[in-house]
């Protein structure tokens, strides 16, 4: 394969065929923030906090899948670039809870979102928590539609495609065919989707009791009493 | 969100994938676990049993203190105990009792009355120890663990015909071949992580899949071939395909000639199976016998992986001699991406039997029939057990009931769920006079012991598995053990030296080991293939044996010039069926095997919220079949054999072929070994697990939940 080569914030570097500008810019040591990528999953070009200026480009480019081409000029931090990063950083803060987000939210901090501009009677994501398997919890109020639990769940990794996406627009949501509980779903509990969520919106159910200090004695309790129900001693 | 304390790299302890897990700990407790996404076993995934399933640690049935049975047993009239049964002790008392037993019992009886079960759950450094007990200090080579129950076939058929029986690539090979022939495996359940590196191969890397099983398991859906053949048919089926290959000419007569013999006698017997011969006998149509043998044949490298399928028949050693000669036929070993590759069940199958925890072999696969090899381990130790064969486990089993070993020891195993035909068992066990049982719980077995012996789980101690890569890799601990739990190589050093003094040994064998990097020392220097293996490398390394000295970078793949035995060897066979053959009167087939939300006996599974996703036995049945018994869907059925009978849920499933029944084997309410035989393979002494003939009829509710709670709640 041959090379390509291109220019990023005015410096020229080359690059493999195939590359994406994240990845060549990663070279360069610059810091382009990502919140949906992760480099084990395929791209979903979901959050745009990665975009970057591309010269004579229409629009803003993803830098985790917009692949290089020859003679490209790039600039990964320019006024633009920052204007849209903080734009979707203070709809995301304005509307999911961002509370186990820590590298979001110093995003959110580092670009300046101002999410209270908004108004206090902005319309959040809100959902119930579910705590329907003994394994681990989906509190989808921390949802940031990143794609990941999909991806871990389908074609990168489990081939289980228990959830995808329900809903559209703002209600746009990840759900089991139709929001049955886990257990009823083709879910085989292998929690790559747990350990690929960034924002905590999936986490394993011994780590949620942990963190609120509850009884896990009382856990190993609930968890008796579900298995004798799932079990005949019910029937 | 709460800090997160310490995070701990470790090594699942479930099946001998091996997978990495990161424990992340707030204080005592494991909150969570993850894996890296650039480990090379795991690549960022695990199985919902490493993900939750070792919770096992904190239940609270989980023994802590040393227990001793308040009533002496007597053989004869052994009885399982209750909660009531047994009182608390100390270690010294504890340990005292077991060292004089067994001194008495060799005094009284000679060494060989005593036998050990070592345990594929413990780690490398736990079954060195104990092995090294029994042969330096007691004198007998009555030792074996469950590999006799899994891949004895494989590793007797690999050892005869190449002479090393480990996989010889690893799993994550799969991307280096573009054919495999993968039998006898439910790959999807049994070993998750290799399965979706198999789904990613074919998914993203084009890499064909021949599946043959005669269940419907989830890798069909991945498979560009699936030969669906009747259970116990692979011999004529695997021949035909090498029939195939000579009279196509597909061969690679390079190879032949140069690194392997008999081939002409082999190509001989070959001649009669024939894929019209194959058909009648398995079931499978001939022109796709034909299709797989090309397809393997002519690929640019091909490998063939295996489980328990093969092995676990009467003629488990046969079957995998017909896989073998396909690898030897075609030239696909050793290179990358091709290779005779034994899927290993547990975690540390292999560290097991690497480690000596065999009747016919020393520590490195090195014979007890060798003299040399006697007076190499007899300088080392002091002492040793004359050159004879041990028992195996099946046949320690059948020496309970005959009287011949009168005390036994059990680290970790649970033979009272995994022999065939526990009824039979459960008789012999009875005869014992003495019983040591070492685990986390009171499990089936442990019920009849005298002494029960509470050890540290694997999160709270420090040692080394070997997977089914041969990767050699570390458990480290994450906090102390809770109670008075003690690791496993440390009890065992404390019987052993105890032992020494009682039988009076002139030089002691050695037991002051003050971390178990010493025992993996001493290991090193008797196993030539673990010489080049410490510690210190493990820190940085990923070691795969052969590891001959501390140079060396590991052996990923074997055989690349020439064979351990020199050339690889072919072995004409003959078509035998399998003992027991569906009938009028049990007119089923019925096969066994894992789920995958338990793990084996269910000793630590069923004591986890596993046993939440999979709380209930069932037996899987084909919709053609179901209206013959007659079932539906979930309703109780009794399944019978000529040895025993359980009652449990009916699984109507296409997984199931018709005429075909599955039963998991982790349910002690419904032990599926209740129904299987006690037939070995002559050669390789494993039991027939995978089929057995079995009537079905319905069954009411109430006899269901008659079996029901669990068996060790009704102890209490």
């Amino acid at each position: 394969m041959s090379d390509v080569t291109l220019t990023i914030d005015g410096q020229l570097t080359i690059v493999p065929q195939g590359a994406t500008i994240l990845q060549a810019a990663r070279r360069l040591d610059k810091q382009i923030p990502t919140v949906c990528y992760h480099p084990h999953f395929t791209p979903p070009s979901l959050c745009r906090v990665c975009v970057v200026e591309v010269e004579n480009a229409r629009v803003l480019a993803p830098a985790c899948s917009r692949i290089v081409e020859n003679g490209m000029r790039v600039q990964t931090d320019s006024a633009r670039v920052q204007r849209a990063r903080k734009g979707l950083l203070e709809m995301l803060d304005s509307a999911v809870d961002l509370s186990d987000a820590p590298e979001i939210q110093a995003y959110a901090n580092a670009y300046g979102a101002e999410p209270a501009r908004y108004g206090a009677q902005i319309k959040r994501r809100a959902f119930p928590l579910f705590d329907d398997n003994p394994f681990y919890i989906r509190d989808y109020t921390k949802c940031i539609m990143c794609w990941r639990c999909v991806q871990a769940c389908g074609e990168d990794a489990q081939y289980t495609f228990a959830i995808h996406r329900a809903g559209r627009g703002f209600d746009a949501h990840i759900a089991t065919f139709e929001n049955v509980p886990l257990p009823e779903s083709t879910c085989v509990y292998c929690g790559n989707c747990v350990q690929a969520c960034p924002s905590g919106a999936l986490k394993p159910r011994r780590e949620y009791w942990l963190e609120h200090g509850l009884d896990l004695k009382e856990l190993a309790r609930v968890s008796q009493l579900e298995r004798r129900e799932k079990s005949g001693d019910a029937k | 969100m709460a800090e997160t304390k310490k995070i701990v790299a470790t090594t699942c302890p479930f099946c001998g994938v091996g997978c990495r897990l990161d424990l992340h700990l707030m204080g005592n407790q494991i909150s969570h676990v993850t894996t890296p996404y650039d480990d090379i076993v795991s690549r960022g995934n695990l199985c919902v049993k490493g993900r939750y399933g070792w919770d096992y640690i904190y239940h609270h049935d989980r023994i802590l203190t040393p227990l001793i049975r308040r009533q002496a047993q007597q053989p004869g009239t052994r009885k399982p105990a209750r909660r009531d049964d047994w009182r608390e002790a100390s270690w010294d008392e504890a340990l005292e009792v077991v060292a004089t037993r067994f001194a008495d019992t060799v005094e009284k009886y000679g060494p060989d009355a005593t036998a050990v079960f070592c345990c594929a759950k413990a780690t490398n450094e736990d079954n060195f120890a104990l092995q090294k007990m029994f042969r330096a200090v007691i004198g007998t080579n009555n030792i074996d663990h469950c590999t006799r129950l899994c891949h004895a076939g494989s590793v007797v058929a690999l050892q005869m015909a190449v002479g090393s029986s480990a996989m010889s690539n690893s799993g994550s090979d799969i991307y280096n071949c573009d054919v495999a022939i993968v039998t006898g495996s439910n790959t999807a359940e049994s070993h998750p992580i290799i399965a979706l590196q198999f789904k990613d191969a074919v998914m993203r890397h084009g890499v064909k899949l021949i599946i043959v099983d005669p269940r419907r398991v989830e890798m069909v859906n991945f498979a560009a071939l699936w030969l669906q053949q009747r259970p116990g048919t692979d011999v004529p089926l695997f021949s035909a395909m090498a029939n195939v290959i000579i009279q196509e000419n597909l061969c690679d007569n390079q190879f032949i000639y140069s690194r392997t013999e008999n081939f002409e006698a082999f190509a001989k017997a070959v001649e009669e199976f024939t894929p019209e011969m194959a058909e009648r006998i398995s079931g499978v149509p001939a022109e796709k016998i034909i299709q797989a043998a090309r397809l393997y044949a002519t690929a640019q490298n091909g490998a063939i992986y295996w489980s328990l399928g093969i092995p676990e028949h009467t003629h488990g050693t046969e079957n995998a001699f017909a896989l073998i000669h396909l690898a030897l036929l075609t030239g696909h070993i050793g290179r990358a991406g091709t290779g005779l590759n034994p899927l290993r069940g547990q975690n540390n199958v292999q560290g097991a039997s690497d480690a000596g925890a065999m009747p016919w072999d020393y520590p490195g696969y090195q014979s007890v029939l060798d003299p040399a090899v006697v007076a190499k381990f007899r300088a080392k130790w002091g002492n040793a057990p004359p050159p004879a064969r041990g028992l195996t486990t099946t046949e320690i089993a059948d020496a309970w009931g005959a009287g011949t070993v009168k005390a036994q020891y059990v680290m970790g195993e649970n033979p009272l769920m995994s022999e065939p035909n526990l009824r039979h068992a459960h008789h012999a066990i009875e005869q014992l006079e003495f019983l040591v049982c070492q685990d986390l719980f009171i499990n089936e077995t442990a019920r009849y012991a005298d002494v029960f012996l509470p050890s540290a789980s694997w999160a709270e101690k420090e040692g080394t598995y070997t997977n089914t890569d041969r990767r050699v890799q570390r458990v480290r601990q994450a906090f102390e053990p809770q109670g008075q739990a003690r690791a496993d190589w440390k009890i065992v050093c404390e019987i052993a030296t105890r032992l020494e003094r009682k039988l009076g040994r002139a030089q002691t064998a050695f037991w002051e080991y003050a971390h178990p990097s010493e025992i993996l020392r001493e290991m090193g220097e008797l196993v030539p293939s673990y010489a080049g293996i410490t510690y210190e490398r493990l820190e940085q390394e990923r070691l795969q044996w052969p590891v001959p000295n501390l140079q060396s970078p590991g052996t990923p793949f074997l055989f690349e010039n020439t064979f351990p035995r020199g050339r690889a060897k072919f072995f004409p066979l003959v078509y035998q069926p399998s003992v027991e053959q569906p009938d009028a009167s049990y007119p089923f087939a019925l096969t066994t095997g894992r789920v995958l939300y338990h793990w084996h006996g269910g000793t630590l599974t069923r004591h986890s919220n596993l046993d939440f996703a999979a709380p209930e036995a069932f037996v899987e049945i084909n919709p053609a079949d179901a209206p013959r018994v007659p079932c539906a869907n979930d309703s109780p059925v009794r399944v019978s054999s000529r040895r025993g009978s359980i009652v449990l849920r009916a699984r109507v499933t296409e997984k199931a072929a018709p005429g075909v029944v599955f039963v998991p084997f982790h349910y002690a309410e419904a032990a599926a070994n209740t129904l299987t035989i006690d037939a070995v393979d002559p050669q390789a002494k494993i039991p027939e697990y995978k089929i057995c003939a079995v009537k079905i009829e319905p069954a009411t509710l109430k006899e269901l939940v008659a079996a029901l709670p669990l068996g060790l709640e009704q102890q209490r």
